[in-house]
């Protein structure tokens, strides 16, 4: 079942290379074909069993095995992946219908990667075995390398090879890992090594096992991006098209956090608690220094990507904080801030589209000229801000009383980490100060088309998603609850343990 | 009678349904479908709450609980034991903030519909307005911190949407009144910062965030309270049944009763541990926080000034009559907490008192009409808090409504003045006669050195004025007079009676205060209503529609009775015949600790005295002959006075304060790090020099001094051979990165391929 979900886009690529034969065309078939993946990924939440904490919807084969080890084809989901399935499969439709407008050259390699990208983040959430996951974890970069080197603005080149590198070099180190677990463990499947830890099968002393930690770590960590390794996010973003911003800021940063919940916790528990004041540290201050170098910024985009690196503080935060709230607050969260900042992005590409210009000082009381488009930025605005009722509260509500209860991390943490619910107020109301309020005082504003049907039909399910989440994140959490539950209990049987 | 209690999700729903309704179609109804659709959702948001009312006192106070029809639980996890559901409460307390803010609301949307008439915006005024009242009367009405936040941080958004609805106005008001809202958002986060600490705080502490569980009585005061004259008002069920109703889920307030009572109770967080007393302290004084920045305290009281950006209307309704109040239920609705912490308390009663006293001073010196009302409105929360920081939480609450009637009435009242300047002005223009009186440009119509004589201009707005005047002032037998008698008199006997240092000072800060209140409203009315027209405006100006005026004459009303609602038992014939202290038995079934003053002829007669006093003197000093100029204020040109006035007029330079200590360095900051740290520093010097041009240079040196040189030149003979096989490579080395992604990606796809051949093989089953 999982496979159905994951391959369909390969499919539908494979399918539009054959069949589409105009721009036109090729856009459509995209279109399509997402959304007929997200609809059949709806049925992944429809046949889900919450009671079970277990992966569900497997696939598993043999597909290179040999003495002493083996690799598989091992894809299901659990009450963490769900999510971030279901934020892939939303998003990808919402970018694509992005990128009609905007996208007007070799139209036909564009849309074949934007189905790669999607087949390729979908394989990331899916894969169960390390070497399947390291995999589809390195192919992500090559679409994401050719949106921003294409389509991107002046400085493309750099910032896709930025990109590419650094993002390469935080992987070699998690290869290593793999492979030397793979070794040790005799196969590659996640389930099966837990197995073994568990049942004692498989004994690595702390040092190795920090090391492991770390290895695994510092890919996900520059994903993240965590402070301070975040340098090339600002590049990738300001440099890549609309709907590679929304993608990146939407689902690839997810794929660092995915792999501290995915990996290190479970793999590594003892490390996980002794390493967790110092990420937590990291954190805090991720979320402070990015929310203060957010106010400093001239370039809206430039500001939504440092408020990336805040916002995603706070889900390392609650990662970390290694209690079920935080981490259930974490997940929740990285779908949040998929749903938001991608929102914030398309908004952003809306403005760009029509004045070629992404600096705040160009505008000036858009609300006058365009009242819909305003009040639909007003709502992304808040559910980024976190206004309780819209859904990004709820994530840093939770991942606060996480860290607040925190046994692994000291409470201090906390109020700090507050503070960015203050600091995101001020970037965020600055900048919808100085593009939406204000006087309409520049003559080339005032006569700025308000937002069409297509653009609507891109942001409108954005708002339906901070309403929802915003809600009924009861839902939301009910899916995790067992999977999380189980994950934290484990995690502390495993340091009493002294594993 | 019970059933009617399920109706209280439709006091949220229905104005939500108007703000809908208007969102959607507002622009097709017109002026009068949108104004028939907003005053009619908050017409029947009151119908409701009058409903529930009925439906409270004819079932004995039985605090209900009600789910939200058609959501589910809003937070649920369940391995954290954390949920948060959507339940509204029915209990005197949330109906009487349900009455206050759509009875006062139903008023102030009919009087806006007149004010706002031609406005090019009229539908989206009244969709905040109606957005507002959900989000108030939820915050009001919600069983849990949480549903209170949502309220609370929503209300903020109507406030930050309201203050800057005239953010196109040009002249660089349009950005004046932009930053007025942006100001007035980020102050009150900074207090929504402490309060979110203090439930994360509570839920750990008591690990749930609901007030009361379904089917929870509150419990009842301790027996010291009986050292009052009065007793006190315990719920109609016997103690026995009280413990009964114990021994399931407990909310918070209840199980924190029972661990004081229990003594010695430690409370966890993960690696610390704390006595539930400190902890209690710390969660009262993060609230208090969050109070100040909602409630406009010091030190966060910097924003409600600005927020008179805002329409007249919402400086009434938001920025007097309700929004601003909040951080007052919400004190009094965890009078539990609050009672059993004497530093909070104290820390309550020294921000309330201080905040009465500085605001009052600071209304002394403005000259804008609203803004007086503004530091106004300031200082009467300062009573309230104070209030809440003597214990004395009835007479908060008591004070909460009264303030509610006759300070929206004020400010509609000088939203009328405001209007009937502006058509003075208008009509000048009109007839061409602008040559005379001031220079135009310099023409403020909210600048009360342009008004005065309007008193025969406009009697209604006249003497509805003077009636929220005197009920402000405190004077026998307006509304206020019975409510700021009772804070003044809890004050004292806090510090008589029950020996709090804090009674003492609160009292003596806040009777100075009552004196500055006075003064500084009768300074108004003189300059505003009496001498002569002192610009053309005002000479021209007519009184306002009767759609304004109407609801003037109400609130008026309201102004002198409401205080009725209260009478204290030692009042002769009026408590005997209206009953006594109604209001605060009606709040004690659902306020643990609320307790009634008595009555003190000495102190009542002694406030009295002094509102009319100061009130002489404002009359004394501004006599017709002072007003008939008024370039400057008599008090700046006495020399004793001058001095103060000044600083007064200046806000005590407040604002300038905070701007060069926390704004400046802030910003400051965030462009340093913004374009030197992250960006020259760490992104350009650490990135491109230090790490990538090394290994460029390396990169170099490898390819022409040693390849080149050395190497190349060795096997220069190979070379020919090897030129000769590479000259058919060079197709495929193209020297683009891309070109050698796409090698990437075709490796990738190989793998691909490998993946799927197992699958297939799977699948065709060989």
């Amino acid at each position: 079942m999982a496979t159905v979900v994951f391959m369909l886009p390969l499919v539908g690529m494979v399918l539009m290379l054959i069949l589409a034969r105009s721009d036109q065309q090729y856009r459509w078939w995209t279109l399509t074909t997402s959304i007929v993946t997200f609809a059949v990924s709806l049925l992944l939440v429809r046949g889900f069993d919450k009671t079970s904490a277990g992966l569900q919807m497997v696939d598993q084969f043999d597909w290179i095995s040999g003495e002493g080890f083996s690799i598989q084809y091992y894809v299901g989901i659990d009450g963490i992946s769900i999510w971030l399935v279901m934020l892939t499969t939303f998003i990808m439709p919402l970018a694509i219908l992005s990128s009609f407008k905007a996208i007007q050259k070799r139209v036909k390699l564009y849309y074949m990667f934007m189905l790669l990208m999607e087949w390729a983040m979908l394989g990331v959430f899916v894969a169960q075995d390390l070497f399947l996951f390291y995999v589809f974890w390195e192919v992500t970069l090559v679409p994401m390398y050719f949106l921003i080197g294409i389509w991107g603005a002046e400085q493309r080149i750099y910032a896709a090879v930025k990109f590419f590198l650094y993002t390469m070099a935080g992987s070699l180190l998690m290869l290593l890992a793999i492979l030397w677990l793979g070794n040790e463990a005799g196969t590659f499947a996640v389930p099966e090594i837990l197995e073994q830890l568990k049942t004692g099968d498989l004994v690595f002393s702390t040092a190795t096992g920090r090391w492991l930690f770390l290895a695994f770590g510092i890919a996900f960590a520059i994903k993240v991006p965590m402070w301070p390794l975040h340098s090339w996010l600002p590049d990738a973003h300001v440099q890549a098209p609309t709907a590679g911003s929304v993608i990146l800021a939407g689902v690839l940063l997810k794929m660092g956090t995915y792999g501290f919940v995915r990996f290190n916790l479970p793999l590594f528990p003892a490390a996980s608690e002794t390493f967790a004041p110092y990420i937590a540290a990291l954190a805090v201050i991720g979320i402070i220094y990015g929310a203060w170098v957010s106010y400093g910024q001239k370039d809206m985009k430039k500001l939504v990507a440092y408020s990336s690196i805040s916002h995603l503080g706070f889900v390392m935060l609650g990662i970390f904080a290694l209690n079920s709230s935080g981490i259930e607050g974490a997940v929740l969260q990285m779908v949040n801030h998929g749903i938001s900042t991608g929102g914030l992005f398309l908004v952003v590409g809306v403005l760009y589209e029509r004045r070629h210009t992404k600096l705040m000082a160009a505008f000036g009381g858009i609300w006058q000229a365009m009242p819909l488009y305003s009040g639909v930025a007003l709502v992304i605005v808040l559910s980024s801000m976190g206004l309780p009722g819209l859904n990004g509260f709820v994530g840093e509500f939770t991942i606060l009383l996480g860290a607040a209860g925190s046994d692994a991390i000291s409470w201090w943490f906390t109020p700090l980490a507050a503070l960015g619910v203050i600091l995101a107020a001020v970037y965020m109301l600055y900048m919808f100060n100085t593009v939406f309020m204000g006087e309409l005082d520049k003559e080339e504003n005032k006569r700025l088309p308000d937002l069409d049907w297509r653009e609507l039909y891109a942001l409108v399910p954005i708002l339906i998603m901070v309403l929802v989440i915003g809600l009924q994140a009861g839902y939301f959490f009910e899916f995790m609850d067992a999977k999380v539950g189980d994950l934290v209990r484990d995690i502390s049987l495993a340091v009493a343990a002294g594993r | 009678m019970e059933n009617y209690f399920d109706l209280v999700p439709l006091v949220v729903l229905i104005p939500l349904v108007g703000m809908l309704t208007n969102l959607f179609f507002g622009k097709r109804f017109g002026e009068q479908g949108v104004a028939i659709v907003a005053v009619g959702a908050s017409a029947a948001a009151f119908l409701i709450a009058v409903i529930l009312w009925i439906a409270q006192v004819n079932t004995g106070y039985v605090p209900a609980v009600i789910d939200m029809p058609v959501l589910g639980d809003w937070i649920n996890i369940t391995s954290a034991g954390l949920r948060i559901p959507w339940e509204f409460r029915v209990d005197s307390l949330s109906v009487t903030m349900m009455l206050v803010v759509s009875g006062v609301g139903t008023l102030i949307h009919i009087y806006a519909v007149g004010y706002m008439h031609g406005d090019s915006r009229f539908p989206r005024f009244f969709v905040y307005m109606n957005m507002f009242l959900v989000f108030m009367l939820l915050l009001v009405t919600g069983n849990n911190f949480l549903m209170m936040f949502v309220g609370w941080e929503g209300v903020g958004l109507c406030s930050y949407l309201l203050i800057g609805f005239w953010f196109d106005k040009p002249g660089g008001v349009g950005w004046k009144n932009s930053d007025a809202a942006r100001k007035a958002f980020i102050v009150n986060r900074v207090g929504d910062f402490g309060l979110i600490l203090g439930v994360l705080l509570t839920f750990w502490t008591f690990r749930t965030l609901d007030y009361y569980k379904p089917g929870e009585m509150p419990a009842a005061a301790h027996h010291e309270e009986a050292a009052y004259e009065e007793t006190l008002f315990a719920p109609d069920l016997p103690e026995d049944e009280h413990h009964e109703t114990a021994t399931g889920p407990i909310g918070v307030f209840n199980q924190a009763s029972a661990w004081l009572e229990e003594g010695d109770h430690e409370v966890n967080f993960g690696v610390i541990s704390l006595s539930l007393e400190a902890t209690i302290t710390l969660i009262t004084l993060l609230f208090l926080l969050g109070a100040t920045g909602k409630s406009a305290q010091i030190p966060l009281f910097v924003w409600l000034p600005d927020a008179m950006a805002g329409p007249t209307p919402v400086s009434a309704f938001i920025h007097a009559a309700t929004m601003v109040t909040a951080g007052v239920y919400m004190m009094v609705r965890s009078n539990v907490l609050y009672h059993s912490s004497d530093l909070s308390s104290f820390v309550v009663a020294m921000i309330g008192a201080t905040t009465a006293i500085v605001a009052g001073f600071i209304a002394v010196g403005q000259w804008d009409i609203k803004r007086v009302l503004a530091y106004s409105t300031v200082s009467q929360l300062g009573f309230m808090v104070a209030a809440v920081g003597v214990g004395a939480y009835a007479a908060a609450m008591f004070h909460l409504v009264t303030h509610a009637c006759f300070k929206a009435l004020l400010f509609l009242a000088s939203g009328s003045v405001i209007h009937g300047m502006e058509h003075g002005h208008h009509h000048l223009h009109e007839h061409g006669h602008g040559d005379h009186g001031h220079d135009d440009d310099d023409f403020d119509p909210q600048d009360m050195r342009f008004m005065g004589g309007l008193k025969d201009k406009m009697p209604v707005t006249y003497w509805t004025y003077i009636f929220g005047t005197l009920a402000l002032a405190g004077v026998f037998p307006f509304a206020g007079f019975w409510s700021k008698d009772e804070i003044l008199l809890d004050s004292i006997k806090h510090g008589v009676n029950d020996g709090y240092l804090s009674g003492y000072l609160a009292f003596v800060l806040l009777l100075i205060a009552a004196v500055f209140t006075a003064f500084y409203m009768w300074r108004q009315v003189s300059m505003v209503f009496y001498g002569q027209p002192r610009h053309a405006a005002a000479e021209h100006a007519s009184e306002s529609s009767n759609l304004m005026t109407r609801p003037l004459i109400v609130l008026a009303i309201l102004s002198l009775l409401i205080g009725l609602i209260n009478i204290p038992s030692g009042f002769p014939i009026l408590g005997w015949l209206l009953g006594k202290h109604e209001f605060t038995s009606f709040l004690g079934h659902s306020v643990t600790f609320a307790h009634a003053g008595s009555f003190n002829f000495l102190l009542a007669t002694m406030a009295v005295i002094l509102a009319l006093g100061a009130i002489y003197a404002a009359r004394a000093l501004y006599n017709d002959k002072t007003l008939a100029t008024l370039e400057r204020d008599p008090l700046e040109l006495d020399e004793r006075t001058a001095e103060a006035f000044a600083l007064a007029n200046a806000k005590l330079y407040w604002d300038e304060f905070y701007f060069k200590y926390i704004i400046w360095p802030y910003r400051n900051v965030a462009y340093w790090l913004a374009e030197k740290l992250d960006w020259e520093i760490w992104h350009d010097f650490a990135h491109e020099r230090l790490i990538r041009d090394p290994f460029n240079r390396a990169t170099q040196f490898l390819a022409e001094p040693v390849d080149k040189g050395f190497i190349d030149r060795n096997f220069d003979r190979l070379g020919t051979l090897v030129r000769r096989v590479s000259d058919r490579m060079r197709v495929i080395q193209t020297g683009y990165v891309r070109t050698y992604a796409l090698s990437v990606l075709f490796g990738a796809l190989l793998v691909v391929i490998l993946i799927l051949l197992p699958v297939l093989r799977e699948l065709l089953g060989l």
